[in-house]
């Protein structure tokens, strides 16, 4: 029962398992197989991608798993056209950020198959992307970008925030038939969690109650769901008492699950790590200040990164993550809140 | 100090490593009798009372209230009124220093694996060194965990295996056609498998069904049978709760159902729906379950008739049942009377092996103790 | 239209001129040498990718450009940036996130930028550079500046669509640009005889309409020579260039790389093919310069980067108020 594995693991796992059963499922991406591709005269497989995530794939699947050039729009497209002629590729976009290179073939092409072509094209590939501060990668090596995606109709997003969630929702994201943004926060890659043997799938747009709570939701992200659930216990020595509710997949987006809870709580945080202009912290006090509106007893808080690139310097990569301090001065401005 | 009985925090489940005491069921000075409920103890996935090892009164409270305690520490002090005070003062300070320092050994945990029958893997978890061999069978949808009361009190004079059926928890998840056979001979096999040559039976709900027809085709190697809520010796159940069970696709679907198993609904927790969902969602989960389904099921009737079966067996049998039960009502218990000797248990449902897990305890030892010695061949 | 540069004797470097390159060649080694020790101590945050063993590239071109001349640079940027006068203290505060770097801490080692130098920064996206160029080189032209504009980039960049639609941009305006493409056999743990389906990266430049040229990235003379020759064609009208520099990078992708994807071939290069041994040699060997010449600018240099590695140590860090500034000029 309790086997601890890490969220790289549990990634590693679902990727294998789902190749083992299904033929069709391949994996791509730069060092993906290590460098194998290239007959090196070093070790085969040496990388498994920049932090490891599929080393072990290429000994077991060598015809599956294919490294690429340095060229992003070229094989992000080549996966999306694999999808559409009965492959389901999974295709690593090493970091987040370079979706700029290749956001065409996501947005333009994935995206749009299936309704600009009347239901008749499905395109099943997953995009592997790693996001997220925390490793002083700065600017251009830890965004936090799936707002960007959730904005595109025909996108799936999904952001898991511990191992046992990361096997499931890839599992799911393999055997879904539409376009998947698979979102792994680098910071989470060694977090360790109970995660069964089996392959098992969690379905998309269901959000996972982490916590139950009758004062104020708590609605967290991806890495931040563990910070709320730190915040949580803080505050449940104050006498507060959090429900926390991690969305797992922000396109589609569990917005029942959220809107039930802040009709029972009447105050809601939204805790993001992205920027916070049209962002899904805003983009889920929108819906609820739409739906929900009689219930709250106070303004809807979120919890953000500030407008501004992430920075390098620790002092000020620090200062710019969210965290579980803002998480509990946020509750607090909720729940003290006299009209 | 031999007098002075350590009242430790037990491992309910193999994942438990800690766990903190909620309430005291029992205040320093009172007398209480072994198998009292002392204190209430919650773990990061279930919560439930303790009960007394022995009986004494209760000398010092050590642990104090949802304060983390790693298993095996002691969080009370038991001991006759006569032992002095200052022994008691002496070894309240010791027991609170180890507490404080964190230095508890590790408890060895239950001996955990695999085995291999009819091409199936079965996952069992053993506690216990020596003694009678007991095997517990759980339940529809359940797993080896839910003997987590029941398995660590038999476990200090048995030695004491839980399986998982084939379908179920890190067992294969593939159930043939579903017969009881197959879970039978999942049963039998499994004790070919570890050659355990003789093993008395406890089983739950399904499982009771199960070890009935494993004790009447393999009368040899079942030396005893405790039963608790046994599916399928009447024709009353409670098609919705199952149907409901196996349909249910999210946590929010499922725990309404739950609250069917207990007496205290309170019980139904979301833990408890968190787990079973985790289940459910494992690959092949949903057609065992179903195939499952059509062998209880016959109709809104009971699809099994085990009773025959049981009337063909010839070792000593006990049977527990939950007088509220919601499931597999008590109802059922009619035509077992002269089988078996039937102990109603006040103040629990369907999961009599967690509500009121003293009286299986109980059951269980009862029957292994008028199981005749196995003549030596 | 692809011709290897051979390596014959160059006329024309003063002796003055070949003390900055050999002093600007051992700032590189030196800086690098010693960030990769400073690495391994743990104290230097975040994703660090060292230049040592590519410093004839950097030195070879940018010795021929002035303050009119741009670069752009790639992750691997530390030598961009010394060879095109970015300060070295500067620098290494950078590298350590404080408030005295060249970015005030915001960069780092990745984003290392001096526009004021026509250095367009380090830059953290592959293929990042080859397109801002011929907007530099655009620039030059416009103003009739005499400018000329260099990218740096790697095999692995060599493959990037940006990198490509950049040449053909370059030829089709007939930009003075410079496309320098650093084949140090690897992008990341990815061989570039794999991943570069021409036999040479060179070869690509007639697909382009440009002259291609190999060129030993060991040897300083003959980058200089080749890098030489484009920009002064580049200066007078003649269009871009694309150098390709074979060598080989003495350190991992970045620190803490286990390398264990390539064979030991970074002793051999560092014995017999080293670009400071060789100039060395050969300097000394033809009387331009005394070893004692040489041995004064490496004293000099390990002065430099011990004291700016003390300096950037004991540089404060940045506060809090600096995180919201820089986002835009006003609002
Ligand atoms: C668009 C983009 N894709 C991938 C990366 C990740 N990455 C950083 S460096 C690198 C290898 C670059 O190889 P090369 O161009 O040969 O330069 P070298 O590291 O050898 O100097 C990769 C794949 C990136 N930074 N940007
Ligand atoms: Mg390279």
């Amino acid at each position: 029962m309790a086997r601890m594995i890490s969220y790289r693991e549990a990634i590693n796992e679902a990727l294998a398992l789902e190749m083992r059963r299904d033929p069709s499922v391949i994996v791509m991406g730069e060092d993906n197989a290590g460098g194998a591709s290239a007959g090196s005269p070093g070790e085969e497989d040496a990388w498994g991608g920049v932090l490891g995530v599929t080393k072990g794939l290429y000994g077991e699947f060598p015809d599956r798993v294919l490294d690429t050039p340095i060229s992003e729009s070229a094989f992000i497209g080549a996966a999306v056209g694999a999808a559409t002629a009965g492959l389901r590729p999974v295709a690593e976009l090493m970091f987040i950020d370079f979706m700029g290179v290749c956001f065409d073939q996501i947005f333009n092409q994935a995206a749009k198959f299936r309704y600009m072509f009347g239901g008749k094209a499905v395109t099943p590939v997953v995009i592997r992307t790693m996001y997220g501060a925390g490793l002083r990668a700065a600017a251009q090596h830890s965004q936090v970008l799936y707002p960007l995606f959730t904005h595109i109709p025909g996108l799936k997003v999904v952001v898991p925030s511990n191992p046992y969630e990361a096997k499931g929702l890839l599992i799911q994201a393999i055997r879904d038939d539409d376009p998947v943004i698979f979102c792994e926060h680098k910071a989470l890659y060694d977090m360790q969690g109970d995660v069964p043997e089996g392959a098992y799938v969690i379905p998309f747009g269901e959000a996972n109650v982490v916590r139950d709570g009758d004062d104020v939701t708590i609605v967290a992200l991806g890495r931040m769901v563990s910070y709320a659930s730190e915040a949580a216990e803080e505050l449940a020595g104050t006498g507060v008492d959090a429900e926390i509710i991690d969305p797992r997949t922000t396109s589609p987006l569990d917005t029942e699950t959220i809107i039930e809870s802040v009709e029972r709580t009447g105050r809601l945080v939204v805790v993001d790590e992205s920027n916070p202009r049209c962002s899904v912290a805003r983009d889920i006090s929108a819906i609820v200040a739409e739906e929900a509106f009689g219930a709250l007893k106070a303004p809807i808080q979120v919890v953000t990164a500030p407008h501004t690139p992430v920075p390098f310097s620790d002092v000020l990569e620090d200062l710019y993550i969210p965290s579980t301090q803002d998480i509990v001065n946020a509750v607090k401005t909720a729940t003290d809140w006299k009209r | 100090m031999s007098d002075i009985t350590n009242v430790v925090m037990p491992k309910w489940g193999l994942s438990m490593t800690t766990g903190r005491v909620t309430e005291w069921l029992v205040e320093e000075g009172e007398e209480v009798s072994a198998g009292d409920d002392l204190l209430e103890i919650d773990t990061d996935k279930i919560a439930g009372a303790l009960e007394s090892p022995a009986g004494g009164v209760l000398r010092r409270q050590i642990a104090e209230l949802d304060e983390p305690v790693p298993v095996g520490a002691t969080i009370a002090l038991l001991a006759p009124a006569e032992v002095p005070e200052e022994e008691i003062d002496q070894a309240a300070k010791a027991a609170r220093e180890q507490l404080e320092a964190g230095a508890v050994e590790e408890s060895a945990g239950p001996e955990i694996g695999k085995v291999t029958v009819d091409g199936r893997e079965i996952a069992y978890a053993r506690m216990g060194s020596e003694g009678e061999h007991i095997v517990l069978v759980h339940g529809y949808g359940g797993d080896k965990n839910s003997w987590l009361f029941v398995q660590e009190p038999l476990s200090s004079s048995y030695l004491v295996d839980a399986i998982d059926l084939p379908g179920h928890g890190e067992s294969t998840k593939d159930v043939g056609d579903g017969s009881l056979d197959v879970l039978a001979q999942a049963v039998t096999g499994y004790l070919a498998e570890r050659g355990i040559e003789r093993a008395h039976l406890v089983g739950h709900s399904l499982g009771g069904a199960v070890a009935i027809a494993a004790a009447a085709a393999a009368p040899a190697q079942v030396a005893s049978l405790t039963l608790i809520a046994p599916a399928g010796v009447g024709p009353d159940i409670n098609a919705d709760y199952l149907r409901g069970f196996a349909q249910a696709q999210s946590r929010r679907e499922l725990q309404p159902h739950l609250t069917a198993l207990f007496a205290d609904p309170s019980l139904a927790t979301r833990q408890l729906a968190d787990d079973l969902m985790k289940y459910k969602r494992l690959d092949g989960v949903d057609a065992s379950l179903n195939a499952l389904l059509a062998t209880l099921l016959d109709g809104d009737r009971a699809g099994i008739e085990v009773a025959p079966l049981l009337s063909s067996t010839r070792v000593p049998v006990r049977v527990v049942w939950g007088e509220a039960d919601a499931v597999v009502p008590i109802s059922n218990a009619e035509g077992l009377a002269d089988r078996a000797d039937v102990t109603r248990v006040p103040d629990a449902g369907h999961m009599a092996h967690m509500e009121q897990p003293s009286a299986v305890v109980r059951a269980v030892t009862s029957a292994v103790e008028a199981t005749p010695a196995q003549q030596p061949a | 239209m692809t011709a290897t540069a051979t390596v014959r004797t160059q006329e024309g470097l003063s002796a003055d001129k070949l003390r900055d390159a050999y002093r600007m060649m051992r700032t590189i080694r030196e800086f690098e040498e010693r960030l990769h020790t400073e690495f391994a101590t743990g104290e230097i945050p975040g994703f660090v990718h060292l230049y040592a063993g590519e410093e004839a590239s950097a030195t070879g071109v940018c010795t021929h450009l002035d303050e009119r001349d741009t670069i752009a640079s790639t992750h691997r940027g530390h030598g961009h940036c010394i060879a095109k006068g970015v300060d070295v203290k500067g620098m290494m505060a950078e590298i350590y996130g404080k408030a005295t770097g060249t970015c005030h801490g915001k960069g780092g080692s990745m984003h290392i930028a001096d526009l004021a130098k026509g250095m367009l920064g380090a830059n953290g996206i592959v293929g990042g550079g080859p397109p801002l160029i011929c907007g530099t080189a655009l620039a030059a032209k416009i103003q009739g500046t005499g400018g000329v504009s260099v990218a740096f980039f790697g095999d692995g960049a060599s493959n990037q669509g940006t990198t490509l639609e950049a040449m053909n941009l370059a030829s089709v305006w007939n930009l003075p640009a410079i496309f320098v493409a650093e084949n140090n056999g690897y992008a990341e743990s990815t061989a570039s005889t794999w991943s570069v389906a021409a036999d040479d990266i060179a070869d690509r430049a007639s697909g382009f309409g440009m002259p291609g040229v190999i060129v030993d990235g060991f040897d300083f003379f003959a980058v200089h020579e080749a890098a030489g020759e484009a920009i002064a064609r580049a200066r007078a009208g003649g269009g871009p260039t694309l150098i390709e520099v074979k060598f080989t990078r003495y350190f991992g992708h970045f620190e803490g790389d286990q390398q264990t994807y390539r064979a030991d071939e970074v002793a051999r290069a560092r014995e017999e093919l080293d670009c400071l041994k060789r100039f060395r040699a050969r300097v000394t060997e033809t009387g331009e310069l005394s070893a004692d010449d040489l041995d004064a600018i490496d004293a000099e240099i390990g002065q430099l980067v011990e004291e700016s590695v003390v300096e950037a140590k004991a540089a404060p860090l940045p506060t809090e108020a600096d995180l919201l500034t820089d986002v835009y000029i006003n609002y």
